[in-house]
């Protein structure tokens, strides 16, 4: 039923779009991913092949351990606690509360803002300082009594990353409470109830209903929480700039390329990081993409 | 759990207003962890905001969580007369990067969503997946590239911008044109419409509310951007996570001028989210491929 003209029509609408997306996203990650496999370092390109030899380099780099180390620290934290917290909001907003309006909107405001912003802001909160030139969360604290909770944020030795994680989750946590709001709003009223006459308590609907009901949910935020904080960058910038004890990948790659000049190594890093958010990410694609078709 | 793509970028009540449901008395105590979480999220807007209303001889690290003795500008007019360029070159960037990216999506959502060709589901997935890369693994191509072509600046930015954002515009208007009815087409054809008639005077009309979707979406990530800023941008086009974040990081600017600059930043997205939140909330939920 659709005339030939149309059908071009419609491709020359879109070829540009593709041919754009196929070239800055696919070509340029070939194009990376053979830098990764060169010498080159130094301002002028040098595309001799050089095979693993980066990547068996950054694998043996204490450097890039700690980027590890940091970026699992940061993961777990950031997501379990947004993922616990953004639930919890959820479950709590749901419970027919007035002004639950009002909550939702506040809680969500974070995710307007940059992590530049955030950063700038939060870098102040988590001050270090002690004594007599204490400020921040730490002076709030100890206004409180609450001196135990008084610590060293970003600077604690091995920890620091913990403290970004917690600036991340008051960021990010309003986007799962999000998440989890818009699937308990989707189970039917009429299900809850059913359970209700059954005689289960409310603590049984949420652990045998709810939350099963759920995992879809809690899977997209597991996944995309998960993707960004492999890729977490402006905010430590902003927090603490590029310290070595909060070394994460992204930063490495990004000294190593623009600072140190080190092409082929910023390359190979760019492609671990590619190939661990693609194990992440593709997947999830698939599944996605498949339970829609089925409809 | 499709429904949600769908209902989230189309039209109708956002998903998350409340079924009418009674208050239960019994669960006042509830509003305990509530007023909690709204301090922990409050707090940093809290410092931000009246730091910079206080006056400059009043500043100290010591005193941060005090209210200000009176209403001063100091912090704010020193902040901006450091960011003003760099506010308006987040503004020259941002605008163009946002319309030219939403229309393409328009575009792209509609031939993927009504037009198939051969191959526009195999497609499809590829362009999503464009999505979710980590930028560090295109970064040094992206800057030879640029280079090659002589692009740099503010329009380099806005080339940036505009490509990486047709993944999800595509996705939004897609799903949004995937969800109309088959018949609404057919039957603009047989009225004598062609394909670009049907986009134009069918399609483009009830597709506002997922343009105020893709736009506010494009216009919040090209705005809180950092990463494609910094590497393509110079001294003279920062925009201002850039120019902020140098602030921040320099010896000579106060805090209290930073904590300023932190809120005038973060003051058009929070607009936007104040004004619009709802369309905000669903191009999040889009953003997560089902909602």
């Amino acid at each position: 039923m659709f005339k030939n003209k149309d059908r071009y029509l419609s491709l020359i609408l879109v070829m540009p779009s593709i041919a754009a997306v196929f070239i800055f996203i696919y070509v340029f990650i070939g194009w990376s991913v053979r830098v990764s496999l060169s010498k080159w370092k130094g301002l002028t390109p040098d595309y001799t092949w050089v095979g693993l030899d980066n990547y068996l380099q950054l694998f043996a780099d204490p450097r890039f351990h700690v980027d590890i180390r940091n970026t699992i620290t940061f993961t777990l934290i950031f997501v379990v606690g947004s993922i616990v917290l953004g639930f919890l909001l959820a479950v709590l907003l749901d419970q027919g509360l007035k002004g639950e309006a009002f909550f939702r909107t506040l809680f969500l405001f974070p995710m307007a803002i940059s992590f530049i912003v955030t950063g700038v802001v939060w870098r102040w909160l988590m001050n270090p300082a002690e004594g007599s030139r204490m400020s921040g969360l730490n002076l709030l604290f100890s206004y409180i009594n609450f001196d135990f909770l008084v610590n060293r944020w970003h600077t604690t030795p091995n920890w620091g990353i913990a403290a970004i994680a917690l600036a991340a989750i008051w960021q990010m946590s309003g986007y799962t409470m999000a998440l989890y709001l818009a699937g308990l709003r989707s189970i039917p009223q009429e299900l809850r109830e059913a359970a209700q006459i059954d005689g289960a308590s409310e603590f049984q609907i949420y652990r045998h209903i709810v939350l099963p009901i759920l995992t879809p949910v809690t899977l997209s935020a597991l996944i995309i929480l998960g993707h960004i904080s492999l890729k977490v960058f402006d905010l430590i910038i902003a927090i603490a700039g590029k310290q070595l004890p909060l070394d994460v990948p992204a930063i490495y790659m990004w000294q190593s390329t623009f600072d140190g000049l080190f092409y082929g190594r910023g390359a190979a890093i760019g492609t671990l990081l590619l190939i661990s958010v693609a194990v992440l990410i593709i997947p999830y694609m698939r599944y996605t993409l498949k339970s829609e078709s089925q409809l | 759990m499709n429904d949600g793509a769908r209902t989230s970028t189309g039209f109708g009540n956002s998903k998350l207003e409340a079924p009418v449901r009674s208050f239960r008395p019994g669960k006042s105590w509830l509003y305990l962890p509530l007023i909690f979480m709204t301090i922990f999220y409050l707090l940093p807007m809290y410092v931000m905001l009246i730091t910079g209303f206080k006056a400059f001889d009043e500043v100290d690290l010591k005193t941060m969580w005090d209210l200000p003795r009176s209403i001063a500008f100091d912090n704010y007019v020193a902040a901006f007369e450091n960011l003003a360029p760099a506010l308006k070159n987040s503004f020259v960037m941002v605008i163009p990067a946002t319309l030219i990216s939403s229309i393409l999506g328009s575009l792209n959502g509609y031939v993927l969503a009504k037009w198939k060709f051969k191959g526009a589901d195999f497609i499809f997935p590829f362009i999503l997946f464009g999505m979710f890369i980590p930028y560090q693994s295109i970064l040094i191509p992206l800057v030879q590239f640029m280079n090659a072509i002589g692009l740099s600046g503010i329009p380099a930015l806005i080339t940036a911008h505009v490509i990486y954002g047709i993944p999800i515009t595509t996705l939004t208007f897609r799903n949004y044109y995937a969800s109309l009815p088959q018949e609404l087409i057919e039957a603009a054809r047989i009225d004598g419409a062609d394909m670009l008639g049907v986009y134009r005077y069918i399609l483009l009309p009830i597709s506002i509310p997922s343009f105020v979707v893709v736009l506010i979406w494009q216009f919040t990530s090209a705005w809180n951007d950092f990463l494609f800023a910094v590497i393509l941008t110079g001294n003279q086009d920062w925009p201002i996570t850039v120019a902020l974040n140098n602030m921040a990081g320099s010896q000579i600017i106060a805090w209290n001028v930073q904590m300023a600059g932190a809120f005038l930043a973060a003051l058009p997205t929070l607009l936007v989210y104040i004004f619009l939140g709802r369309y905000f909330l669903r191009g999040l939920l889009a953003g997560s491929l089902k909602g």
